[in-house]
């Protein structure tokens, strides 16, 4: 996605140095988000990130301090809710409990006086497969069919982005799983704009197109979900997004595209865009599942090789963790996820040599682990 | 599998079931029992002595026998009519009143009080603190001739109107319809208060905010989401006030005069002073039916189980 593709629909969002101040607690601090028309955005942070805030600035349910809120390239941020275009999914529903579903479906519609009320809402409980229960009350569905009705409600008004609140917050495991395709799917039928906000890392993954990751009221990356997992820029997104492995060593110089460092005399090589930080001291990072294991000496060439003895090997059937202690630090450990493609397993107090390849590698700042490691506990 | 061997066998050990028997069976009934006796003797023997009373014939002096003498209806129908419909317009305005001032009170405790929610639902029953005659004989002081409410309401003609709407006469209050119905009102507050707050309070305040986000104003909010979901609030508190304000009658003693008494007046006097035991009940028990009559179509009408 390039930045010529954004807003040139109608549908389009753009904020510009979005704030939010509560006395002198700040809960957003200067967001920038460019959401292409049509596209599934995920607003995806730990719980006092300021994700919810901003969703509810863009749904005028806040009023910001400062910044722009722009549809369609129209500033929105000072209209009433009811008079911009989106509508929003609540994170309890909010289905009115003493009309039944067909009323709840009718409600907006009904506000605005449009005509053809029947034949819209039908068709929205169609699009979800409810038809049959429209004269049903909302307490007689299941939490995943009132999740469905609080959809088409705010769907049915054909708002230019939809705006979901944890919508998935209060289902079991399973049925999330069910309705994160099922969510999918409708955006993808509707071709409306969604903007989504989850503190869940592989839901954000799942569903959305792009996410914007978001710490301490202001963003910390935003891009595709490959493009964030396998290339972190922050300690943050590397920590929030899954496991990672962040060993620390020296930039010693570059040659063309790669970039060399030191990391207790052994060389540690990576794309020159990979590397986030412009300080000598760094961090380098690679995720788990991307490290091979070897016998002692024998990784390919062109490889990074850090040589460690197996402290700790855990099977877990699809694959097995292993955590190796480098012989060059005994401070520092990699975790390593193996497929378990082969019967036989490595044993704890095996010296061998870990591998990956230098595509694979990501540089940080120093002291990035700290930062990595808090994130990973708040995911 | 090895580990299946040491599973102990299943049901050896486990606590037999409670052995089936009649004392469990009755238990229910016999958990019933204290309060359906007290039904019976409080309620049940009470309203059947009422009834066998308000069809007797006779005299304090030649002493009462049953005669099922329906004529006792109709003479207290034709003599206390009027006492008849003033309780039920009274309590009904009282009803009315009512609602217009507690609702917004309950509105603002549920939604808008904050930390002050629990002072505000105290300051609510604090009036039960005192005896019921004292506040009411308060509220002839309260509206005494003499007094500010009277002489403000009189200075801004006020009074005039409501003299020529029969609500008030000679331009005063006191001894007047209003001050009966002002006192019902005041009396009876609480009760539609508390069930008001209790139906609004657990409303979900989403509900709103879905509302607005789906193009209703705060007003259509209210009227589609709001008061809906608080009618069976509304429904509970007209009960609690109408019920008890029909067949008061210390309100009317103190602060009406003989031309505004009520049932509750008439079934007095009957009772302790003319000593007619037969027509004093044959009059309480037509206010029952006729209460019960209009409680049983309010309820009806309201379609109550339809509600959440």
């Amino acid at each position: 996605m390039t930045a010529a593709d954004l807003n040139t629909g109608t549908g389009g969002l753009k904020i510009r140095g979005l704030h939010k101040h509560y006395g002198t607690f700040t809960a957003v601090d200067g967001i920038d988000l460019d959401v292409p028309e049509g596209s599934f955005f995920a607003l995806l942070g730990p719980s006092g990130c300021g994700k919810t805030t901003t969703l509810r600035m863009v749904a005028g349910l806040e009023e910001p301090t400062a910044g722009e809120i722009m549809i369609g390239g129209k500033d929105i941020s000072r209209q009433r809710p009811y008079q911009r275009p989106v509508n929003t999914v609540f994170q309890s529903y909010a289905l009115f409990p003493h009309m039944t579903i067909f009323e709840n479906v009718a409600f907006g519609l009904r506000r605005r006086k449009v005509d053809g009320v029947d034949a819209k809402v039908k068709e929205m409980l169609d699009l979800v497969e409810m038809g049959h229960l429209a004269h049903r009350k909302p307490t007689q569905l299941s939490g995943g069919q009132q999740q469905r009705i609080a959809v088409v409600r705010a769907l049915v008004n054909k708002p230019k982005v939809l705006l979901l609140d944890e919508p998935l917050g209060a289902l079991d495991l399973k049925l999330r799983r069910q309705m994160q395709l099922e969510l999918k799917r409708i955006q993808t039928e509707v071709g409306i704009t969604f903007i989504h906000v989850t503190h869940d890392q592989e839901e954000a993954m799942t569903m959305a197109d792009t996410i914007a990751v978001l710490n301490k009221g202001k963003v910390e990356q935003m891009g595709a979900p490959v493009d964030l997992y396998e290339n972190p820029r922050t300690a943050f997104v590397a920590g929030f997004l899954g496991q990672t492995n962040l060993l620390t060593a020296k930039v010693v110089g570059t040659s063309g595209d790669v970039l060399t460092t030191d990391f207790h005399g052994i060389k540690i090589t990576m794309p020159v865009s990979r590397m986030a930080a412009t300080t000598q001291e760094v961090e380098v990072g690679v995720r788990p599942e991307k490290i091979h294991i070897a016998e002692l000496g024998e990784a390919p060439v062109g490889r990074n090789v850090v040589d460690g003895v197996i402290i700790d090997a855990s099977f877990i059937g699809v694959s097995t963790q292993y955590v190796i202690r480098t012989l060059a630090d005994a401070e520092e450990e990699i975790t390593v996820f193996t497929q378990n493609s082969s019967t036989s397993l490595r044993r704890v107090g095996e010296t061998v040599s870990a591998y990956w390849h230098p595509d694979h590698t990501f540089g940080l700042h120093e002291g990035a682990w700290q930062e990595a490691e808090a994130a990973e506990v708040a995911s | 599998m090895t580990a299946i061997a040491h599973v102990p066998p299943t049901g050896g050990t486990a606590t037999p079931p409670p052995e089936p028997g009649r004392s469990n069976k009755l238990t229910p009934y016999f958990l019933l029992l204290p309060a359906g006796l007290a039904l019976l003797v409080f309620f049940v023997l009470p309203i059947l002595t009422l009834i066998n009373t308000s069809l007797q014939s006779g005299g304090l002096e030649e002493g009462y026998t049953f005669t099922w003498s329906f004529s006792n209806y109709w003479d207290v129908w034709v003599d206390y009519w009027p006492q008849f419909l003033r309780s039920f317009v009274y309590a009904g305005s009282a009803t009315v009143l009512a609602i217009l001032i507690a609702y917004p009170i309950a509105y603002m405790i549920a939604f808008k009080a904050g930390q002050w929610r629990s002072i505000l639902l105290v300051l609510i029953i604090a009036p039960f603190f005192t005896s019921f005659l004292i506040r009411t004989l308060a509220w002839t002081t309260i509206l005494s001739d003499t007094g500010p409410v009277t002489s403000f309401f009189r200075s801004i003609h006020v009074l005039a109107l409501t003299d020529w709407i029969g609500l008030t006469s000679d331009s005063r209050i006191l001894a007047t319809p209003l001050a009966v119905i002002l006192g019902l009102t005041y009396n009876f507050l609480p009760f539609m208060t508390l069930p008001l707050y209790a139906s609004l309070e657990k409303q979900d305040p989403g509900l709103l905010q879905a509302a607005g986000d789906l193009y209703a104003s705060s007003w259509q909010g209210f009227w589609k989401i709001t008061w809906p979901l608080s009618l069976p609030g509304v429904i509970s508190g007209t009960l609690l006030t109408f019920i008890p304000a029909a067949g008061d009658y210390v309100n009317a003693t103190f602060l009406g005069s003989m031309r505004e008494s009520m049932t509750g007046n008439a079934i007095d006097a009957l009772f302790l002073r003319i000593r007619d035991y037969s027509h004093a009940a044959a009059l309480s028990v037509s206010l029952m039916a006729a209460i019960v009559v209009l409680v049983i179509y309010y309820v009806r009408r309201s379609g109550t189980e339809d509600l959440v």
